[in-house]
């Protein structure tokens, strides 16, 4: 009897392994996850945390260590030619914010990823085009989106971390291969796709949401229907998958901005939620006002696969962390970017 | 005996096949195949398979299931260019997605929810049609029609949010994607696009139906189980004659719980527990978005909706309606 009988039961631990493998599984938490309730208690505001992604999290969230030169020289412009956004520096600051810049976005390339060799001033070289553009963008982040950035702003590194093409950029998705003919239409969706956490919510949130519109509101707003809120479960969905996206992008919860005890009720709701609502409006203005319009500027290689010039998103400065570098003030030691009176 | 009470049956008794009772004589359809026996369904449930037997009714529907489903794979396979590999690896990512909104309850073209339509018509003839043979095969049996009453409140349900709200609503696409992941990010769009549905009365009740009727189902198998040694297993018989198995697991519910549902009552208890979980999980969800746009909103009306001191300062108001801040 009891042969058969231990057959039997390695079978079922066999069936049992086999499920609980699954468990090791990048896409499942494993334990020790440790939570911090938030809101009030019984609402589950809480949020969750696995040491192994915070450890995962906190690296690539240290901020550069860049120290300014002190103020001092003539003007940069008497010095220099072709200064079209920094000419009211002095020499020594002009220097040493130049000195950032190659330790923030291009440390291994050099001066000369942006600047023609032997002729500094040439505009000649598509990176100094786009750079110069970009310091517009920081002190117009700096300076018009303080309901987003606060007093803490965001310098290059925020998004470049160290490397000329930034991590977390994105370009509009044109959905996998599908056949020709009268069969494979996805509707926009069901594709495993990393900008919406493997989801099969629509894979492309980013390009209807952070550049064409920012009309992201579902919900009624009462109780019975009165014909006038056509909100499809469709846009539901892309509303949803760019919230999954943004969840992704912090490393939170939806109980970060929301109680989900009702989603749009703002005052229901956590502050980041105001500060999260600022940042849509906030990558949307610089898609459409920065980025998009240097596309000419880029070559083929840094396009889209739809010839798009390359966007930002949530993900592009907070890296995983609910704010990048966990708050540590960036703009502080270079006035320069914080406004656009220089 | 020992042996036998296990979580697998593993003392087979297996007599000679039983081809089951005589077909009505103008049947076309004959039953099918020698009956075998294989010893590993034994280790569940009987051992004997076969001899096959489907009937007009049952053919038709095998057959209009079989074009719904080649119509889900054939979409399925095209939306990953005919790779089986890929068709394999992202089958759960995959479906057949309802119209977009913009065709209403019109005809869309086929690569736009054309071939939803066709697919959900031939799924939705095929169930029916199997709901007219259990039916039917329930009456050849001199059986009640429980089963088949049951399965309709199922229908009732897929019928609910495939075509019948939909067309309330006026427009195919809401209703629910064939495919595995889409149809539960359909459940929880639902539910956000309509006011958070736990608000919903009717979900609350088929939410207590679903686990009830678990609840049910377990004490009921376990109290058979438990007085089996005494014969309670022998429900029906215990039934129009109760014996000291039926008499014990009487006593101890009346023990543990106060109260006693009788050998034949438990299976009404049962049975309306799972029969009501579709029927008011229907109901609900035919109420939302017809009757009810958000159902949050109609819990804060109808005094539903708890109130939770306010843990957040300062109090968050929708940054939409303040004036634009410029510095």
């Amino acid at each position: 009897m009891s042969s058969k009988k231990h057959w039997s039961w390695s079978i079922l631990l066999v069936a049992a392994s086999v499920l609980t493998a699954g468990c090791e599984s990048p896409l499942i938490e494993t334990p020790p996850v440790q939570t911090v309730q938030r809101g009030f208690r019984g609402l589950g505001m809480v949020e969750i945390y696995n040491p192994d992604t915070l450890a995962a999290q906190a690296k690539i969230n240290e901020p550069a260590a860049v120290q300014p030169l002190p103020a001092g020289g003539p003007p940069a412009s008497s010095q220099f030619k072709n200064l079209k956004v920094l000419g009211n520096l002095n020499v020594s600051e002009f220097t040493g914010l130049m000195l950032a810049l190659t330790a923030w976005v291009s440390p291994e390339q050099g001066c000369n990823y942006c600047h023609v060799e032997g002729d500094m001033a040439s505009d000649n070289i598509y990176t100094k085009v786009v750079s110069r553009r970009m310091l517009q963008m920081t002190q117009e982040i700096n300076q018009n989106w303080k309901t987003h950035v606060a007093a803490t702003g965001v310098n290059c590194y925020t998004c470049h971390r160290g490397q000329p093409v930034p991590p977390n950029i994105w370009f509009t998705n044109p959905g996998p291969r599908t056949a020709m003919g009268p069969m494979g239409w996805r509707n926009g969706q069901n594709a495993p796709e990393k900008n919406v956490g493997f989801t099969a919510l629509p894979y492309d949130p980013l390009t209807k949401f952070l550049k064409n519109t920012n009309d992201l509101r579902v919900e009624p707003r009462t109780a019975l229907p009165t014909g006038d809120n056509p909100k499809s479960l469709v846009q539901t969905e892309e509303t949803y998958a760019l919230m999954v996206y943004m969840s992704k992008a912090l490393g939170v919860n939806c109980t970060y901005c929301h109680n989900t005890q009702a989603f749009m009720d703002w005052t229901l709701s956590p502050p980041q939620r105001t500060t999260a609502w600022h940042g849509i409006n906030l990558t949307k203005e610089l898609n459409n006002n920065f980025l998009e319009p240097l596309q000419p500027v880029f070559p083929a290689n840094r396009l889209g696969p739809l010839g798009d010039a390359p966007k930002v998103g949530c993900a592009t400065c907070h890296q995983n962390a609910y704010k990048p570098f966990y708050g540590a003030l960036a703009v502080k030691d270079f006035p320069v970017l914080a406004t656009k009176k220089h | 005996m020992a042996e036998y009470q296990n979580m697998f049956t593993r003392v087979q008794v297996r007599g000679p096949a039983y081809d089951g009772v005589p077909l009505p004589t103008r049947t076309t359809w004959k039953r099918q195949g020698k009956p075998f026996f294989s010893y590993w369904v034994g280790w569940f449930a009987d051992a004997q398979i076969g001899p096959i037997y489907l009937g007009s009714v049952g053919v038709l529907s095998v057959i209009c299931g079989f074009i719904a489903l080649s119509i889900m794979g054939l979409n399925l396979m095209a939306q990953v260019n005919w790779d089986v590999i890929q068709f394999i690896r992202q089958l759960p990512w995959l479906a057949l997605e309802p119209p977009p909104p913009e065709y209403g309850l019109h005809i869309p073209p086929l690569n736009e929810g054309g071939w939803w339509l066709m697919a959900g018509f031939f799924l939705t003839v095929s169930i029916l049609l199997w709901w007219v043979r259990m039916f039917q095969r329930a009456r050849a049996l001199n059986l009640g029609t429980h089963v088949a009453w049951a399965f309709a409140s199922a229908i009732w349900l897929y019928l609910v949010i495939g075509f019948i709200r939909p067309v309330l609503m006026g427009s195919w696409s809401e209703a629910v994607p064939f495919g595995i992941f889409p149809h539960l990010d359909w459940t929880s769009a639902f539910s956000i696009r309509y006011g958070n549905l736990y608000y919903n009365p009717f979900h609350m009740l088929s939410i207590a139906f679903l686990y009830g009727a678990t609840l049910l189902f377990a004490m009921h198998a376990a109290t058979v189980l438990s007085v089996s040694r005494f014969g309670g297993d022998r429900e029906i018989e215990q039934i129009v004659d109760r014996g000291t198995g039926s008499e014990r697991a009487a006593l101890f519910w009346r023990w543990t719980m106060g109260f006693n549902a009788s050998m034949e009552s438990i299976h009404r208890w049962c049975w309306w527990f799972a029969v009501l979980c579709p029927i008011t999980g229907g109901i609900g969800m035919l109420l939302t978005g017809t009757v009810v746009d958000n159902w949050y909103l109609w819990g804060i009306k109808h005094g539903l909706v708890p109130e939770y001191p306010q843990v957040f300062s300062p109090v968050v108001v929708d940054p939409a309606l303040l004036p634009r801040v410029t510095p």
